[in-house]
C-alpha cells in the first residue's frame, strides 16, 4: 500500500491523453513536476486542467499515455492504492462524520498507528483544533476548506491535488487562504499540484505555473518570467493584460531587433521576439508604459487619451494611437495629476519590456477570462 | 501505452462530477433480480391472470375454460357501468378538492412556516400513525346527525347547498355523496401534500422575490412564477390521489349508501360473495386499463422517470 | 455543500401599513387567506385522531362507539377485552415486520441498481417499479387472488405476506432512489482518494448516508402493510384476520371501545418515535 509515500518522487506525465467521445480533454502532454514543488496547471474552464488532475488521482482513466511518481508506474494503480491525495472542488467532506473523523479516515483505511496523535496534530496546523467534533455543516467555507486540507495532507501523500481549492470562497478569504495555503506547504514540504482558472491565485502561491489551453501546455515556468515574457497571444492575454500592435520587422542587427508600427520605429531584444517571421504581435505590458507631455527619446508614440478608470492605487487609461488602435495604460497614483480624455500624449516603453509574438496567432486568444467556472453551491448533505 | 476502451458518455471535461463509469456489468442485473422477479411473479402474472380469467366461461363448481368470452365484458359494463362511471367522479371531484386544500397547506408549510416546517410536516403525516379505517370510522361520529358539525350546516344553509348540488338527499350528511367525497378527500390529502411540498420546497426563494418584483400582482406572480414550477408536485400529488381513490370502497362502504357504491366494492362483492370471477375479473380489469389510458394521458407531460 | 454564502433575501413586497391593514377586514382576509386555508386543512386532517382519542374513553350504549355516552377507562385497563381484537394486532405486527423486512431488502438492492447503474431495460425496470403504485388496490388484490386460485396455492398469512411484499417494494425503491440520487458523488470519490477500497468506500461513506433513506422506505412498508385492509381482504381466509379487517368486521358487528385505544396507542408511539427521532438528529445536527 502507500506507506511509501513519503519517500515519493517526482510526478511524471507521459504523453497523457484522455478523450471523450470525440472531445480532446488532454491532448500528448508531458510533463514532471519536481517533488517538494508547488506547481499549478492554470487554464480557463474546458482547458483539460481538472481532467489532467482526475487522471493523476485515479478517478479518470487517460485514454494513452503514463503516469509515474519517482519510478513507480501508477497508470493503472486502483485510485485507493495511489500515494495520491486530493482537496476537491467544495470539498467533498464526508457530512455525517465529524472533523476529526474526516480527518482520520485516510488514517484508518490504511491500519496507521497513532491516529489521534496525527489528526491533532494536523488540526493544530489548520488551527482547527477546537472544532474537532463539529459536523462539516457547522463550519464555514474557509473551515471546511482547511479540513478538507487536513484530510489530504494528513497522509503525507507523494503528490497532494488541489481542484479549484479556494473556487467557493468570497475575495478576501480566497486572499487569506493563499497564503495559508502557501505556508502549509512549505511548512509541509509536499509536492503541491493546484487546478486553478485564477492567474493571481497560481501567481501568488505556485513556484512554476503551467498554462494550459485546449488540453495542451502552452507555456511553462515561474509566475515572473510567464508574465515577463509571453510566448503566446493566450498566455500574454490570460495572464494579466497586454497590449498587442501589428509590427514589422525592419532590421535584425545583434541584439536587436528593430520593427515599424504604422510608420514609428520600436527596438526591443531579439531574444524577447519568439518568432522568425517578419510580421509580428508587438506586446507590452499596460504598467509598463510610460506617460509623457514631450516626445523623449525612443520607442515613442503620440495618442489620445479616450478613457479614464480610477481604480485606487493606479488609473488605468485608454489611450487612442494615430492609426486607430487603443492601448491600455495603468499609472501608480502617485501623484501625478489624472488625465482627461481628449488630452495629448506621448507613450513610450524601454525595449527590454517589449516582446514579440507570432503574428498568426490570434491577438485575442484568452482575452474572455472566466469569472465562473464555479460549480453552484448544491447541498452535498 | 495502453489503450482502454472508453464508455463514451455525455461527460464534459471540465465536469468533476459525473457518474462512475462502469463497463456492461452484471451488478445491476444482480440487484435487481429478486425484486423485479417478484413484481414479474406477483404483479405481473397476476394481471396476466386476470385477464385470462376475465375471458372464460363455466362455474366455480364445473371449473373454468378459456372461452375468449368477450361478452362477459358488455354484460358486465351495462351492469355496472353507473358504478364505474361514479367512481371515477367521486375520484376526480376528491382529486380536485384535494388539490384546492393541500396546495395552500404545502405552500405554507414550504414558505411561510419557518423553524415549524418539521413540526407541521409531522402534523401532515400524524393521521397515517393511526389505521385508515378507524379514521375512517371517526367519520362517522363527526357527521353523525346529532352533532355540531351537521348543526353547523343546517343553520348555514350549506345544508340546502349540499341538497341543491344532489350531495345529500334529506337533512343529514352521514351515509351521502357528500360524506363519500369528504372522506375520500380526507383519506388521501396527505398523498396530495407530500409531493406539492417536496417541488415547492426545492424552488429557490429567489426565484419567487424575481416573480414579485417582475409581477405587480402577488396572483399574475404566482401563476407565472410558482405554479409551473410546482407543476411535476401538483401532477405526482393528484395521480397519487386518484388513482387510489378510484379504487376505493372503504370510504363508500363506511361513509355512504347503497346509492353510492362504488366500482371497487362491486369488485369485491363479486369475487368474494357472488363468485362470479369472470365478471368479477373483467370489471377489475376494465377498471385497470381506464385508469393506466387516464394515467397515460395525463403522464406524457412529466414522463415516469420523474415520478418513480 | 453549504457553503457560507447565505442568499440575501430580498423583499419584494411593498410594505403596508400596518394601521390600514388592520382597518380593512378584507385586506387583511385576502393577505391571509393562504394560511387560513391551511389551517383549516390541519383541522381537516387532525379531526378524526383526536375523536379516535376522545371516544377511546367513551361507554358507549349499545355496541357502536359512534355517540358519546359518559366517560370511562375501561377500555384502556382492559384492551384485549374485545374478542380476537388482539390476536387480529399480533398478526398485523407479525406481518408488517415480515413484510418489511422482504420489501426493504428487496427494494434497497433496486434502488441501488437504478441509483447507480446505467443499464440496458432501464426504463422498463423502471415501469415495472411504478405500475404498482398506479394500480389500484382493488386491482391488485382480485389479480392475486386469481393467480392464487387458479395454481391452487392457500389462501392465508403467506398469501397475504406476499402480497404485502409486492405492493410495498415500490414505495421502498422510490423512498431509497431519492436518497441515492441526492448523494454526491464525489463523496465516494473522496473516500476512495482516501485508500477506501469499494466495498470500505461503500460500507463507511455511501451506506451510511443512504442509511435515513432505507429507513424511512422501511417506515413506509410497515405503515403501508400495518393499514392495509383492501387487498389483504381478497387473499385472507377466516384464520387469518389482520388488525384492519377485524375493524372492518366490528363497522358491521359492532365496534368495541378498544379499537380506539389501539388507534391512539398507535398514535401516540409513532408521534414519540418521531419527535425522538427529530431531537436526535437535531441534537446531532447541534444547531452551532
Amino acid at each position: 500500500m502507500a506507506e511509501t509515500a513519503s519517500t515519493g518522487g517526482d510526478l511524471h506525465l507521459q504523453s497523457l491523453t484522455k478523450q471523450f467521445g470525440s472531445f480532446v480533454a488532454v491532448d500528448d502532454l508531458s510533463l514532471t513536476i519536481p517533488q517538494g514543488s508547488f506547481f499549478a496547471l492554470l487554464g480557463p474552464s474546458g482547458c483539460g486542467k481538472t481532467t489532467t488532475l482526475r487522471m493523476v488521482a485515479g478517478l479518470e482513466e487517460p485514454t494513452a499515455g503514463r503516469i509515474l511518481i519517482g519510478a513507480d508506474d501508477i497508470t493503472d494503480t486502483k485510485p485507493y492504492r495511489r500515494p495520491v491525495n486530493t482537496v476537491f472542488q467544495n470539498y467533498a467532506l464526508f457530512p455525517h462524520l465529524d472533523i476529526f473523523e474526516n480527518v482520520a479516515f485516510g488514517l484508518r483505511r490504511r491500519g496507521s498507528k497513532n491516529v489521534k496523535q496525527q489528526v491533532d496534530d494536523v488540526l493544530e496546523l489548520i488551527e482547527l483544533g477546537h472544532l474537532a467534533r463539529r459536523k462539516p455543516t457547522q463550519l464555514s467555507g474557509g473551515q471546511q476548506q482547511r479540513v478538507a486540507l487536513a484530510r489530504a495532507i494528513v497522509n503525507h501523500p507523494s503528490v497532494l491535488l488541489l481542484d479549484e481549492p479556494l473556487g467557493a470562497l468570497d475575495l478576501k478569504l480566497r486572499r487569506q487562504m493563499q497564503l495559508e495555503l502557501k505556508r502549509i506547504q512549505t511548512e509541509v514540504g509536499l509536492t503541491f499540484v493546484h487546478v486553478t482558472h485564477d492567474q493571481e491565485e497560481a501567481m501568488t502561491m505556485a513556484d512554476t505555473i503551467a498554462v494550459m489551453n485546449n488540453g495542451r501546455i502552452e507555456q511553462l515556468g515561474d509566475p515572473a518570467s510567464l508574465y515577463e515574457n509571453p510566448v503566446t497571444t493566450f498566455v500574454a492575454n490570460f495572464l494579466g493584460q497586454s497590449n498587442l500592435v501589428r509590427a514589422r520587422v525592419t532590421s535584425r542587427s545583434g541584439e536587436h531587433l528593430t520593427v515599424d508600427v504604422q510608420g514609428t520605429t520600436f527596438t526591443m531584444p531579439r531574444a524577447r521576439c519568439t518568432s522568425e517571421s517578419d510580421d509580428i504581435w508587438m506586446g507590452v505590458r499596460p504598467e509598463k508604459i510610460q506617460v509623457n507631455a514631450t516626445a523623449a527619446g525612443a520607442n515613442t508614440i503620440l495618442g489620445t487619451v479616450t478613457d479614464t478608470s480610477y481604480i485606487g492605487v493606479s488609473t488605468q487609461y485608454l489611450v487612442q494611437l494615430g492609426f486607430g488602435q487603443e492601448l491600455t495604460v495603468v499609472r501608480q497614483n502617485d501623484g501625478a495629476p489624472i488625465l482627461r480624455p481628449g488630452q495629448e500624449v506621448y507613450l513610450s516603453w524601454e525595449p527590454a519590456h517589449t516582446f514579440g509574438l507570432d503574428a498568426r496567432q490570434d491577438a485575442k486568444a484568452g482575452v474572455e477570462r472566466e469569472e465562473g467556472e464555479l460549480v453552484p453551491a448544491g447541498d452535498a448533505s | 501505452m495502453t489503450a482502454t476502451v472508453h464508455v463514451p458518455g455525455g461527460s464534459m471535461p471540465a465536469a468533476p462530477v459525473e457518474p462512475r463509469k462502469r463497463r456492461a456489468s452484471k451488478v445491476p442485473y444482480l440487484l435487481l433480480l429478486p425484486g423485479v422477479a417478484w413484481l414479474l411473479v406477483f404483479f405481473v402474472a397476476p394481471m396476466i391472470f386476470l385477464a385470462s380469467q376475465s375471458l372464460q366461461t363455466g362455474s366455480i363448481e364445473q371449473g373454468y375454460a378459456l372461452t375468449w368470452h368477450i361478452g362477459t365484458y358488455g354484460d358486465a359494463l351495462s351492469a355496472f357501468h353507473s358504478q364505474l362511471f361514479r367512481s371515477f367522479g367521486y375520484a376526480a371531484t376528491a382529486t380536485v378538492l384535494g388539490l384546492l386544500v393541500g396546495y395552500p397547506l404545502a405552500y405554507t408549510i414550504a414558505f411561510k412556516a419557518g423553524r415549524w416546517k418539521n413540526v407541521l410536516l409531522v402534523l401532515v403525516i400524524a393521521p397515517f400513525f393511526t389505521s385508515f379505517l378507524i379514521r375512517t370510522l371517526a367519520w362517522q361520529t363527526i357527521l353523525s346527525s346529532d352533532g355540531p358539525v351537521v348543526g353547523f350546516f343546517r343553520a348555514t344553509h350549506l345544508m340546502d347547498l349540499l341538497r341543491s348540488l344532489h350531495l345529500v338527499a334529506g337533512n343529514d350528511l352521514l351515509s351521502t355523496p357528500f360524506a363519500v367525497v369528504m372522506g375520500l378527500t380526507y383519506n388521501f390529502l396527505p398523498f396530495m401534500v407530500l409531493p406539492l411540498y417536496a417541488s415547492l420546497e426545492r424552488i429557490d426563494i429567489r426565484l419567487l422575490e424575481a416573480g414579485g418584483d417582475l409581477y405587480a400582482r402577488p396572483f399574475t406572480a404566482f401563476r407565472k412564477v410558482t405554479w409551473p414550477l410546482s407543476l411535476p408536485g401538483v401532477v405526482a400529488g393528484t395521480l397519487l390521489t386518484f388513482i387510489p381513490a378510484a379504487g376505493d370502497y372503504i370510504n363508500s362502504k363506511l361513509l355512504g349508501n347503497t346509492s353510492t357504491t362504488m366500482i371497487g366494492q362491486v369488485i369485491d362483492g363479486q369475487f368474494l360473495r357472488v363468485l362470479d370471477y369472470p365478471t368479477a375479473a373483467a370489471l377489475s380489469f376494465t377498471l385497470m386499463l381506464a385508469i393506466l389510458v387516464i394515467v397515460a394521458v395525463y403522464v406524457r407531460r412529466a414522463g415516469t422517470e420523474e415520478l418513480v | 455543500m453549504a457553503t457560507a454564502t447565505e442568499p440575501t433575501r430580498v423583499t419584494g413586497t411593498r410594505p403596508a401599513s400596518p394601521a390600514r391593514r388592520r382597518r380593512n377586514p378584507w385586506t387583511w382576509l385576502r393577505e391571509h387567506v393562504v394560511a387560513i386555508v391551511a389551517v383549516l386543512a390541519f383541522v381537516y386532517l387532525l379531526l378524526p385522531n383526536v375523536v379516535v382519542i376522545i371516544f377511546s374513553f367513551n361507554k358507549p350504549n349499545g355496541r357502536f362507539n359512534y355517540t358519546w355516552s359518559h366517560f370511562s377507562t375501561d377500555a384502556w385497563t382492559n384492551v384485549c377485552g374485545a374478542p380476537g381484537m388482539c390476536e387480529s394486532l399480533a398478526l398485523s405486527l407479525r406481518i408488517g415486520v415480515l413484510a418489511t423486512i422482504g420489501a426493504t431488502v428487496l427494494g434497497t438492492l433496486m434502488a441501488f441498481a437504478l441509483g447507480r447503474h446505467r443499464f440496458r431495460g432501464r426504463p422498463q425496470t423502471n415501469l415495472l417499479i411504478f405500475m404498482p403504485m398506479a394500480t389500484p388496490e382493488v386491482v391488485m388484490g382480485s389479480s392475486l387472488l386469481t393467480l392464487f386460485l387458479n395454481l391452487k396455492i392457500p389462501l392465508g398469512t403467506t398469501a397475504i405476506l406476499i402480497a404485502h411484499v409486492m405492493f410495498c417494494v415500490s414505495f421502498v425503491v422510490v423512498t431509497v432512489k431519492a436518497r441515492i440520487a441526492g448523494l454526491d458523488p464525489r463523496l465516494e470519490q473522496a473516500a476512495a482518494d482516501l485508500y477506501a477500497n469499494e466495498f470500505q468506500a461503500f460500507w463507511r461513506v455511501t451506506f451510511p448516508l443512504v442509511a435515513p433513506g432505507i429507513a424511512a422506505g422501511a417506515l413506509l412498508a410497515f405503515s403501508l402493510s400495518f393499514d392495509d385492509y383492501i387487498i389483504t381482504n381478497f387473499n385472507a381466509t377466516t384464520s387469518s384476520v389482520t388488525f384492519p379487517m377485524y375493524v372492518w368486521g366490528a363497522a358491521q358487528r359492532g365496534t368495541p371501545v378498544q379499537i380506539n385505544v389501539i388507534g391512539t396507542l398507535m398514535f401516540l408511539l409513532a408521534l414519540a418515535a418521531v419527535v425522538t427521532g427529530q431531537l436526535v438528529s437535531s441534537r446531532r445536527a447541534g444547531r452551532a
